[in-house]
């Protein structure tokens, strides 16, 4: 069968202030109807590039083809190079033959505009349908992305839907007109994961039953080994290796695909073991090895909480009263050993941040107790309670914004000590000297500026910053998912080491189960503010009992294309609102233990 | 792109300095009555060799003029200016961070100062404190001060959620510090921007009270008070309102540019 599209030797320009900068190089591949060609590849590989220029959408972004041609083969049988086509054939064939889905379902449709109306303009634009017809083709395609209601979502404005809603309505959108060709770019990256297990479930079905073809893009090796029939790597611009899904998985040939894969934690590969391990780096067995066996202490309780609860005022009416609350955290409670992990899992909104910060007071809780080393401390005010965080530190989700960007790292590092007093001159000089090689920074990046780092050093920065008081706990709230995978690695890898070195305890707060099952030695699951099963990590993966850590776990990618998982349509149930009245009185979490520190929500 | 940047500031910095020393020098070098002396014979002179900028209704040369008027149209803007940062920054600094029943008390204040027209306020100052160059810095200044603390908030509050100003609160730095160590630095440019757009209002400010009888007093020279007085005879003699306002245009071109590099320089993401 004649391919739908293939790409030749495609070169991607942009012209910026230092001279031009090549975004792809030399990319070349094909993609047959029916198929699914996933790019994969690190931030800054020229994956999007690539599949904007296809879309001719690169030149709104500053860049130029330079070279090479994409010829697709168009619905009347003919082949039209897009390199080459004037923007009037572009406007005919874009969001018509073609298809694209983005990443962030919120900024691509449209705040002011019904969904009725965004799936009906390009119905009336491309196939002149009546306004009448094309409302009755909507509905049928919001019926065909599995929308509950559909009637009722068509009058609906945007932000009156899920996030997995929200994005179903843009597939929609992208399959108003039946393209030959759908372009996903990330369209799972910003969801939760039992979202983007339906969505990546609902694109199969959509291309099994239209023989689609689909280019997608994405970074998450997990999700190519879902989705994909064949697989381009790509790094730096260029492709890397392609080969089957199979060949990429189970034969990689080159070492930049290998180590890309090593560094992917598989859910499930740490049935049986007792121990938290590093991740797998190329070129870092012998640190591997080296690992040491994790020292017999008697375990003793660092941080202990007991029926935490935080909450938030919605404000409304004229008088910015408060009208009702979020429960935010509600009734949590557990308790982390010294030199321990526990990981807080759940999907976005369930209290997991809310919840660490809660625990530094960073947001004041409700209620409930927090005892560090005994230490109670809701009872700290002023001055005590600046004192008491001296033990426990945070590390943030986003390298970018965590540091302030007009401060040198060296300030920024030796900021804490300041703040204490508890060095100056030449001691504070040393000791920041020692905080970066701690967290292996070359020692000539202490007079630099956070922007002149990449995503990885500056969270390394956050981390020396976050030990310079030398804490007993710290709060890692999703402080590796920004990264990309082999730089996550190396980042965990820093953040053990530092464990088994300094007696550290951390409360990973992670939504990522892969990398939870790698690191944590317990486990808790949360779910609209409470947590539903608590308990030693290898018996929540081994023996989920909660109805919510089954759908969670079933929902999670495997890296592995012999574990492919969406076949059929998903509908998981969507979380219902943490939002009550005031006055609103909760019932109390009450579990039951199963096994011994295995604890599962009762009501 | 970066050569065009130090040019721009090369250019802000020499037509700054070159008007900062006529403001300076002038009065030294120009006898102190030259911009008085009137010319009755020679009144509305257009530019010529005898008056190179021309003179004005009462024949007085606006060369002199402009050169001594210099002095007090600087030096009354850039004190009001500083004057209402010194206020505005601290209250639109703690306005912003600290949020709350501290924002509401101190915007509630500011929004009472905004109500009324910046001029018509620094009339009502300027009126009941008298008219001297003092009293107008003070009018001006106080004017100013709420439009600078509305924008500063803004910045603050912006600044604030970072997770930066979270992360210096986990590690134990007091609120005081982290609004000298890390907001301040990250509002800067915003303050720049703002205060050289000031300076160039101030000018017209003081022109406007001079016009009401209240900034500088006549027979002494100011920009603005040149400008009012060209109001009525531009049909007739157009260079007595083009000369100050030229010198009003250049000294506020030179003073964005300087503005812009500045924020450029300060940045440490920009080198």
């Amino acid at each position: 069968m004649k391919d739908i599209v293939t790409v030749d030797h495609l070169r991607v320009e942009f012209s910026t202030d230092g001279g031009t900068v090549v975004g792809v190089e030399d990319v070349s591949f094909a993609i047959a109807p029916g198929e699914t060609l996933c790019v994969v590849g690190e931030s800054g590989s020229g994956k999007s590039v690539t599949s904007l220029s296809l879309m001719r959408l690169v030149e709104f972004g500053g860049g130029t083809i330079a070279r090479g041609a994409m010829n697709f083969t168009r619905a009347d049988g003919s082949t039209l190079d897009v390199a080459a086509a004037s923007p009037q054939v572009m406007g005919g064939v874009r969001g018509n033959e073609i298809g694209m889905i983005f990443q962030e379902p919120m900024t691509a449709l449209n705040p002011v505009f019904t969904i009725e109306r965004q799936l009906t303009d390009g119905l009336m634009l491309h196939k002149g349908l009546t306004q009448q017809a094309a409302t009755a083709r909507a509905l049928d395609l919001l019926k065909s992305v599995r929308i509950p209601e559909p009637e009722r979502r068509l009058r609906q404005y945007p932000h009156e839907l899920s996030g997995g809603m929200r994005q179903r309505v843009v597939i929609a959108m992208a399959m108003a007109c039946e393209p030959k060709l759908l372009i996903a770019d990330e369209p799972t990256t910003a969801l939760d994961v039992t979202i983007q297990a339906e969505i990546l479930a609902l694109i199969n079905r959509l291309k099994r039953e239209n023989g689609m073809a689909v280019l997608f893009i994405t970074h998450d090796m997990a999700v190519v080994a879902q989705m994909a029939d064949r697989v381009v790597v790509m790094y730096r611009g260029r492709i890397v290796e392609t080969g089957t899904v199979q060949q990429i998985f189970e034969n990689p040939r080159e070492d930049y695909t290998k180590a890309l894969l090593a560094a992917v934690p598989k859910l499930g590969e740490m049935k049986g073991k007792a121990q938290p391990e590093r991740m797998r780096l190329i070129g870092d067995e012998a640190a591997r090895a080296a690992q040491a066996a994790p020292k017999a202490r008697k375990p003793k309780v660092l941080l202990e909480v007991n029926n935490l609860t935080t909450r938030f005022p919605v404000k409304g009416g004229i008088l910015r009263r408060t009208v009702a609350q979020v429960h935010a955290v509600e009734d949590v409670s557990f308790s982390i050993n010294v030199g321990e992990n526990l990981a807080l899992v759940g999907e976005s909104g369930c209290g997991k941040s809310s919840c660490g910060r809660s625990i530094l007071r960073l947001i004041e809780p409700a209620s409930g107790e927090i005892k560090i080393n005994g230490n109670d401390i809701r009872a700290l005010r002023g001055p005590d309670l600046r004192r008491a965080r001296v033990d426990m530190q945070m590390v943030f989700q986003d390298p970018f914004a965590s540091l302030n960007p007009y401060r040198r790292l060296k300030a920024q590092v030796a900021e804490p000590i300041q703040n204490f007093g508890l060095a100056s001159g030449a001691e504070l000089e040393a000791r920041v000297l020692d905080l970066f090689d701690r967290v292996r920074l070359p020692r000539d990046f202490m007079n630099r500026y956070p922007h002149e780092l990449s995503g990885g050093q500056r969270q390394r920065v956050a981390i020396a910053r976050a030990l310079a008081l030398n804490p007993k706990l710290i709060v890692a709230d999703e402080a590796v998912s920004a990264l990309d995978v082999s730089v996550q690695a190396q980042v965990l890898n820093l953040m053990m080491e530092l464990q088994e070195d300094l007696g550290l305890s951390y409360l990973f707060i992670s939504h990522d189960m892969a990398v939870v099952e790698r690191v944590a030695h317990q486990v808790g699951v949360m779910y609209l503010g409470r947590i539903v099963e608590i308990g030693p990590r290898a018996a929540i993966f081994d023996n989920p009992s909660h109805p919510y850590t089954r759908s969670l776990l079933s929902a999670v990618p495997i890296a592995d294309p012999a574990k492919r998982r969406f076949a059929d349509d998903l509908n998981f149930k969507p979380i219902s609102s943490p939002i009550h009245p005031l006055g609103y009185k909760p019932a109390p979490s009450t579990y039951a233990q199963i096994a011994p520190g295995h604890y599962v929500l009762q009501n | 792109m970066k050569r065009f940047k130090t040019t721009k500031g090369l250019i802000g910095i020499v037509v700054l300095l070159a008007i900062a020393l006529v403001a300076i020098v002038g009065p030294m070098v120009i006898p102190p009555d030259a911009a008085t002396a009137m010319d009755m014979h020679a009144r509305r002179a257009p530019p010529s060799l005898a008056h190179v900028f021309g003179t004005d209704q009462l024949g007085r040369d606006l060369m002199y003029r402009v050169i001594l008027g210099a002095r007090t149209s600087l030096e009354i803007a850039v004190s009001a200016v500083v004057m209402s940062i010194v206020f505005g920054l601290p209250l639109g600094l703690i306005s912003g961070y600290f949020g709350g029943f501290v924002d509401n008390v101190l915007m509630r204040l500011v929004d009472t100062l905004l109500a009324f027209p910046a001029l018509l306020l620094a009339l009502t100052i300027s009126a009941v404190l008298g008219p001297n160059v003092q009293n107008t810095i003070i009018a001006i200044g106080i004017a100013f001060t709420p439009f600078l603390a509305r924008i500063i908030r803004g910045e603050a509050l912006k600044v604030t959620q970072m997770p930066y100003v979270e992360a210096a609160r986990a590690s134990g730095t007091t609120d005081g510090m982290i609004m000298v160590r890390h907001v301040l630095p990250n509002i800067r440019p915003a303050l720049i921007v703002q205060g050289t757009i000031s300076l160039a209002f101030a000018i017209l400010a003081e022109a406007g009270l001079s016009f009401l009888g209240l900034g500088t007093q006549p027979p002494a020279a100011s920009w603005g008070l040149m400008i009012q007085a060209s109001r009525d005879q531009l049909d007739i003699a157009p260079w007595t309102a083009v000369v100050p306002g030229l010198a009003v245009a250049l000294t506020v071109l030179g003073l964005n540019m300087l503005g812009d590099v500045l924020r450029d320089i300060l940045d440490p993401r920009s080198k």
